[in-house]
């Protein structure tokens, strides 16, 4: 039978989840890596068994590790991330000039085709790639060197890129966001990038339609519809139909539009899910009432998920990365809150259950469909 | 030369190796030739002490021998004799800051 592997990176370790295609009885591994911050785990959808997981923190710094056995074992791979040339600088978050400095990892994004070559999303926001399984690391600087970069700024988190979308039926297509910097794209493999922002309002903004300054927290698509874009920003939820080109808002019924994550169910392209949250000063759920909201529509028409889910006294959080999905048929979904739970839904999202109850506060949830 | 280091514990499990390790340097030792050595032999723990391209300390770390603190000292003085002789370690240390 086949069955589903939950990699959960959380603020002081990470832990795996593993069941089978029931997804009814859960075998909790880990912490591995306990202590440190483990903001992204990610695998190959070449070879699940290929795990890239980013670990870091403020004492020591950015580690790399892999592993070749599902997460069993892992060795440290490369973690050299340097700028390629000059810096230059982008802004503070005082508008005056700063430089670009390495903090950590954010995002690993495993290549569709190849288990070597894995995409890293760093702060300060810039795009690095490895072709030798995560050994060395090239940073591809069209992106940091775009025209627009010296007026990025950093959101509260930092200035992070934080989402990669490769396009399965074009390699040379990428998407990627950075808080608060905005959504970009590139057509060539990564040697342009421009940004895709038009229909984005941010009334944080002197100019709220301006090309750049957008707090895009999440960007999501379908495999099968790579170029219909989801996106979860600051506030409103939005959508593309034409790769970002143009985006229109779709928050629609939802109680509020502010949120961090979304993702898109892995057989109905037009289903999609998003946590509100009720503020950007109140980072917890509207009512204490924790809900995922579905739409079956591709957006403005949303109904509330709650069964299972705490409706009283629920103050968590739930980060952009935090929420995935996986290639089971009824579909599974999984989120991971600030409060250490990681809930899943093994029927589309209709009824939720806690598969751990109190881990650390979760910084990311990715989950693989094993054979 | 054959120098003393501790390491904070989260580095002896990243270089899994145990709190104290020997490093043998050439000539006088110093900040920068014991971290090379170090480095040298355990290279996972490279960017982990010192930043891959600055060379600068991370910012949370310190480096402390005989009671004194060498933090701040430049990379390339001599360390005291009582490290050179092996009679006391270099201490790598974690400050205790957040987290």
């Amino acid at each position: 039978m086949s069955g589903v592997r939950v990699l959960v990176g959380t603020k002081k370790g990470a832990f795996i989840l593993s069941a089978d295609g029931k997804r009814q009885k859960w075998d909790v591994s880990g912490p591995h890596f306990g202590g440190w911050e483990m903001y992204h785990l990610k695998g190959s959808p070449v070879d699940p068994n290929r795990i890239y997981a980013s670990q870091s923190n403020g004492w020591f710094g950015q580690v790399i590790q892999r592993s070749d056995d599902g997460g069993k074992t892992w060795q440290a791979a490369g973690n050299k991330f340097a700028y390629d040339g000059p810096t230059g600088t982008h802004q503070w978050y005082d508008g005056t000039p700063h430089p670009w400095e390495f903090k950590r990892v954010w995002h690993l994004e495993p290549s569709l085709t190849d288990p070597d070559t894995v995409y890293a999303g760093v702060e300060d926001a810039a795009f690095f790639k490895s072709t030798d399984g995560a050994q060395t690391w090239t940073e591809l600087p069209g992106l940091r060197n775009n025209s627009t970069g010296s007026k990025w700024q950093p959101g509260a988190g930092g200035l992070c890129l934080h989402t990669i979308l490769l396009d399965p039926t074009n390699p040379d297509r990428i998407f990627i966001a950075i808080s608060a910097a905005g959504a970009f794209r590139t057509d060539d493999g990564a040697k342009s990038w421009k940004p895709i922002t038009k229909g984005l309002y941010s009334k944080y903004l002197p100019e709220p339609t301006a090309e750049i300054g957008h707090c895009v927290h999440h960007i999501a698509h379908h495999r099968s519809r790579p170029g219909v874009l989801f996106m979860q920003k600051h506030w409103d939820v939005m959508r593309s139909d034409n790769a970002g080109d143009e985006w229109t808002k779709v928050s629609g019924n939802l109680p509020t539009d502010f949120g961090f994550v979304i993702d898109v169910h892995a057989h109905e392209p037009d289903t999609i899910f998003v946590v509100p949250i009720k503020s950007d000063s109140e980072h917890y759920p509207p009512d204490g009432a924790l809900r995922v909201y579905r739409s079956k529509t591709g957006g403005h028409e949303w109904e509330p998920m709650t069964s299972g889910l705490p409706q009283n006294d629920c103050y968590v959080n739930v980060l952009r990365d935090a929420m995935a999905v996986d290639a089971l048929d009824d579909c599974g979904i999984y989120f991971g809150t600030t409060g250490g739970q990681v809930y899943a839904s093994a029927d589309g999202g209709n009824r939720w259950n806690a598969i751990v109850h109190d881990l650390p506060a979760v910084l990311s949830v990715e989950v693989q469909t094993l054979p | 030369m054959t120098i003393r280091v501790e390491l904070p514990a989260h580095l002896q499990k990243l270089a899994q190796t145990g709190r104290e390790v020997m490093v043998d340097v050439e000539g006088v030792p110093t900040i920068r030739l014991v971290l090379d050595a170090l480095e040298d032999h355990y290279p996972v723990l490279r960017g982990t002490i010192r930043d891959h391209v600055t060379q600068q300390r991370r910012a949370f770390l310190r480096f402390f021998a005989c009671e004194l603190d060498l933090s701040h000292d430049a990379p390339d003085t001599p360390l005291p004799d009582a490290v050179a002789r092996g009679a006391e370690p270099f201490m790598i240390v974690g400050a205790i800051a957040g987290g």
